[in-house]
């Protein structure tokens, strides 16, 4: 939790600092706190997805290796967990989207 | 040296003119996917059906048709309805074709835009899904559906507590967003990382003495152009089994 507000605190400060150095207006510095932070969103939510469909797929192909009658049961089964695995690495890219562009 | 070739603004990737028309009834180039898209498998139907009282062995479009459906029949309803979900084969098989056919513009040349990358799209088709497993559950099990998906079976009664507000949150509220967001998502990333790759091509083409290495960043395009063939299948796909998950849950509740 204190690395998260430490995060936040930092790029507040960043864009403080840039509006100050560099003479931006405030909707400038605002684009600027904006696109570091729409990187860092999407990096940090890409984290744990990734390694979740990693572990997801690699337990699914060992299953349908020593299991290959069951093949069509797990894999659609393994879909269904991609599918809800992948959604937080995907909201995480509509936060990226909302803070990049809007 | 980039300088040949800005990134566009997000407004001129997702955004059309309009052709005609005002307001929320204005008609733009998505609006014109989505009406291909729900011609296109009634006119391949109609076409099907009406050889298929001449020819039982299917041949040509028939086969096309005959595999879509028994694809959507073993692939999608048996695992997650079973049997006696048959019932549900017209709607998920719309929404199948639909939702492919959207997709698919997205690697068509001239269309390059898939229409389910605005949120409008995949949100009507989320809400059509969320009204169905509500109620196809209120069909089979009456008021006592409610019961049964608020208050889980076989739970500790202090747990309902903590059990029953997670349950009310992630199956009446979170569900439809989350289908929305799963498919605009995925559609809209496929379409910038598309975009990237052509304006990377194009700028490095006029980059001086990087035009050298532009083959391959064409190369990566054509690439992901295959890629994204994959994933307009496969998000069709999982809207498709998430919708029958959704509707499997309601019907045979406490599984």
């Amino acid at each position: 939790m204190s690395t998260l507000s430490h995060i936040v605190h930092t790029v507040a400060q960043q864009a403080g600092e840039a509006a100050e150095t560099t003479g931006l207006n405030a909707d400038e510095a605002k684009a600027v706190a904006g696109a570091g932070g729409a990187g860092m969103a999407y990096g940090l939510a890409a984290i744990g997805p990734g390694i979740g469909i990693g572990y997801l797929v690699g337990q699914a192909v060992q299953a349908m290796a020593r299991q290959p009658e069951s093949a069509g049961q797990v894999q659609t089964t393994m879909f269904l967990g991609i599918a809800f695995t992948e959604a937080l690495a995907l909201i995480g890219f509509v936060v990226f989207i909302l803070l990049k562009f809007v | 040296m980039f300088a040949a070739v800005e990134f566009p603004p997000i407004e001129n990737i997702v955004e059309w003119p309009t052709w005609f028309g005002s307001g929320a009834l204005a008609f733009n180039k998505i609006a014109f996917m989505g009406f291909i898209a729900f011609i296109l498998p009634v006119l391949l139907f109609l076409i099907a059906s009406s050889k298929y009282k001449t020819r039982l062995v299917p041949k040509g479009i028939q086969n096309v048709v005959e595999s879509s459906v028994d694809f959507v029949e073993k692939q999608i309803i048996l695992p997650t309805i079973g049997p006696d979900g048959m019932g549900y084969l017209p709607l998920l098989l719309s929404m199948f074709l639909f939702i492919f056919i959207g997709n698919l513009f997205e690697i068509i040349p001239t269309a390059h835009m898939p229409a389910n990358a605005r949120m409008a799209n995949p949100l009507v088709l989320a809400l059509i899904t969320y009204v169905v497993f509500i109620g196809a559950g209120l069909k089979h099990n009456g008021p006592k559906y409610f019961v049964s998906a608020l208050f889980p079976p076989g739970v500790p009664k202090a747990l309902y507590v903590l059990v029953t507000p997670i349950e009310l949150i992630s199956t009446f509220l979170v569900r439809p967003f989350s289908l929305a967001v799963r498919l605009f998502a995925n559609m809209l990333a496929g379409h910038i990382l598309l975009i990237t790759f052509s304006v990377l091509t194009i700028s490095l083409v006029g980059g001086g003495i990087l035009a050298i290495i532009s083959p391959f960043s064409f190369g990566m395009l054509v690439a992901f152009t295959g890629f994204e063939f994959m994933v307009a299948f496969l998000q069709a796909y999982i809207f498709t089994l998430l919708t029958g998950v959704y509707i499997g849950g309601a019907i045979h509740p406490a599984h």
